[in-house]
């Protein structure tokens, strides 16, 4: 199981892209945290989502 | 005002060891709007070395309500009415301006610093700086802000922290785009939670 802002899924073996855009995500806005440090927006796509991964996925609004 | 009567009287405030942390300081103000213009005053009034502003536009009317401007600044360059607004409130605040857009291809501009506050007001603008920071300077502290539109309660104006030097101020939900406009009192609550978080980390405290 991937712990992903609080919550358990059984995603364990997709990419962070994916996850990401099935989720619908807009990958512009977002910063992605895992396991204590920010992913690179390059290495989405080559990460492999692992069994106790813990992620936060923040996306951004509008307003300053 | 001598530059050492200021210095004197913030170190009477702050004690001498956490002033000289201050004076020593170097943070980078990305956005000068309604959460820069805040942000940059909080923290040149607290005594911050070095301030780094950068935004490339220009003082409108429709900045007043929330912006720390004057009429007296309108159509002019907000690093140069920031600046002049600075020079009043803290004159011995070395200040650095960069009068232009802020891209991946230029984040050297924010080189010096030791922290950077993330103030625009553009979401794709926001996580463009932030994870270009994280990817292009990991040793800095980014202070990000996030959702502080609309008249919501002022409760939910938090500081989060992701990574160890990545931290996202704000409600994290009330878009401008759908909560319709800004306030001035939620805006400086979201900015004096950046400068709060700024001053916290100079000072060795890292935890939210």
């Amino acid at each position: 199981m991937v712990k992903i802002n609080g919550e358990e899924l059984n995603i364990a073996g997709e990419n962070v892209a994916e996850y990401l855009s099935e989720s619908g995500y807009d990958l512009k806005r977002v910063a992605v945290e895992l396991n204590g440090d920010i992913l690179p927006k390059s290495q989405y796509a080559d990460t492999l989502l692992k069994d106790n991964d813990v992620i936060e996925v923040v996306s951004f609004v509008g307003g300053g | 005002m001598t530059e050492q009567e200021w210095y004197s009287t913030l170190e009477m405030r702050h004690g001498k060891e956490l002033q000289q942390k201050f004076t020593s300081a170097c943070v980078a103000i990305c956005g000068l709007g309604g959460l820069g213009s805040n942000a940059a005053i909080s923290l040149a009034r607290a005594g911050v070395g070095k301030l780094i502003l950068i935004d490339y536009d220009k003082v409108d009317i429709s900045n007043l309500h929330r912006q720390q401007y004057n009429v007296s600044h309108l159509g002019i360059y907000k690093t140069d009415a920031m600046k002049q607004t600075l020079s009043e409130i803290a004159p011995y605040c070395k200040i650095v301006t960069h009068t232009e857009k802020i891209t991946e291809d230029n984040l050297s501009l924010i080189a010096d610093c030791d922290i950077v506050c993330e103030c625009f007001d553009n979401a794709e603008c926001k996580a463009m700086l932030v994870n270009g920071v994280a990817e292009q300077y990991p040793d800095k502290y980014i202070i990000s802000a996030s959702g502080m539109s609309g008249l919501h309660t002022g409760n939910t104006i938090q500081t989060k922290k992701l990574g160890k030097r990545l931290y996202i101020c704000g409600d994290g939900m009330s878009d401008v785009d759908s909560d319709g406009t800004l306030f001035a009192p939620r805006v400086m609550l979201c900015a004096s939670h950046q400068a709060n978080t700024v001053l916290r980390i100079i000072a060795g405290k890292f935890d939210i």
